[in-house]
C-alpha cells in the first residue's frame, strides 16, 4: 500500500492549491443536491398524517442541526491534531468550520422556533434537547470570539482548540437528550437499529438535504481556509508569487 | 407533483409561514455567508496586492 503522504498535504501551500482546485466542484454538487432535496421534499413527499404540510420543515430542520453538531465534532477532531502534532494547518481549518457551524446551528433554533410553535403552541421551552443545543451556538460564538481576540495566531489556535475539545462534551448531550431525559421534542427521526419511522420519499428527501448540506460545508470551508493561508502565510514567497496576488489580476 | 395548483403550494396547508420562513431564513443565511466568504476573499488578496506593491516599491527605492 502506498503511504498517503499527510504531512505534504498539511503544508499551507498545498493545501491552498489543493483547496482551490476542490471548493468548486463541491459548490456546485452541493447546489445540484439541494436541488434535488427540495424537489423530493416539496414536490414528491407525500403530506404528513399528523402534521399535514407543517413537517416540511424537517426537510431543513434535521440537515442544519446535524450538521451543527458534525461541525463541532470535526472543530474538537482538528483541535486535537492542533495541540497533539502542532499542524499549522489544524487550526486555520478549525476557524474555517466555526462560521458555517455557529449558522447552522442557529438555522437549527430558528427552524426549531417555527416549527415548535405551531405543534407544541411554544416558540421555545427550556427542554434538555433545545437548551443544549443553544449551548452550542454559544460554544460557537464563544470559539469565534477567543480566537479572533487573541493576536498571536498560534496562541488562538491552542485556545481555541481547548474551548473545541472541552466543548464537544455538549454533542453527546444534544444528541442523546431525547433518550436521557423527558422531553417534548420527538425521539430521533432516523437510527441505525430500525426501520424508519417515515415514509421512503419522507427519508430520501432528508437525506438529500443532509448531502447538501455536508458538501455545502466542505465547499465553504476550503474556500475560506484559504482566506486564511493567505492572511497567515502573507510574508511568504510562494504567496508573493502566487497569480493572484499579481497586481491588476482580478480576484 | 403532489399539488393541485400553485397557490395551494405556497399555502403549505395553512403552515405557509412557518414552512417557508424556515426554508427563507435558510437559504437567506447561507447565500449571505457565500457572500460574506466571497467579500473576505477579495479583500484579503486587495491588501495583500497593496502590501507587496508598497515592498516592491522600497525595494527600488533602495536600489537607485
Amino acid at each position: 500500500m502506498r503511504r498517503i503522504p499527510w504531512t505534504h498535504f498539511a503544508a499551507p501551500q498545498t493545501f491552498y492549491g489543493l483547496a482551490g482546485v476542490c471548493w468548486k466542484p463541491l459548490a456546485f454538487l452541493a447546489l445540484a443536491l439541494a436541488v434535488a432535496g427540495m424537489w423530493v421534499g416539496f414536490m414528491v413527499a407525500p403530506t404528513d398524517a399528523q402534521q399535514g404540510e407543517g413537517y416540511r420543515i424537517i426537510f431543513w430542520h434535521v440537515p442544519v442541526s446535524w450538521m451543527s453538531m458534525i461541525i463541532y465534532l470535526a472543530m474538537a477532531f482538528w483541535g486535537v491534531v492542533c495541540l497533539v502534532f502542532r499542524a499549522r494547518m489544524a487550526g486555520m481549518l478549525s476557524q474555517a468550520l466555526a462560521p458555517t457551524g455557529a449558522l447552522f446551528a442557529f438555522l437549527s433554533l430558528w427552524t426549531g422556533a417555527l416549527w415548535g410553535k405551531p405543534m407544541w403552541g411554544a416558540w421555545w421551552v427550556w427542554d434538555a434537547r433545545l437548551t443544549s443545543e443553544l449551548i452550542l451556538f454559544f460554544l460557537y460564538i464563544g470559539f469565534i470570539a477567543l480566537t479572533s481576540a487573541i493576536e498571536d495566531p498560534r496562541r488562538a489556535d491552542r485556545a481555541g482548540a481547548l474551548v473545541a475539545i472541552v466543548g464537544a462534551l455538549n454533542v453527546p448531550i444534544i444528541y442523546f437528550s431525547v433518550k436521557w431525559w423527558n422531553t417534548l421534542h420527538q425521539g430521533a427521526s432516523v437510527s441505525l437499529n430500525r426501520a424508519p419511522s417515515m415514509a421512503q420519499t419522507m427519508l430520501w428527501g432528508m437525506l438529500l438535504m443532509a448531502l447538501a448540506c455536508w458538501v455545502y460545508a466542505l465547499a465553504m470551508v476550503l474556500y475560506r481556509s484559504r482566506s486564511l493561508i493567505l492572511q497567515r502565510e502573507r510574508h511568504a514567497d510562494w504567496v508573493a508569487q502566487l497569480p493572484e496576488c499579481q497586481p491588476g489580476v482580478p480576484a | 407533483m403532489r399539488w393541485e395548483s400553485w397557490s395551494a403550494f405556497w399555502h403549505m396547508g395553512g403552515y405557509a409561514m412557518y414552512v417557508w420562513g424556515s426554508v427563507g431564513m435558510c437559504m437567506a443565511s447561507l447565500a449571505l455567508e457565500v457572500w460574506w466568504a466571497r467579500r473576505e476573499r477579495t479583500n484579503t488578496l486587495r491588501d495583500l496586492r497593496a502590501e507587496l506593491a508598497a515592498q516592491a516599491a522600497a525595494l527600488e527605492g533602495e536600489g537607485t
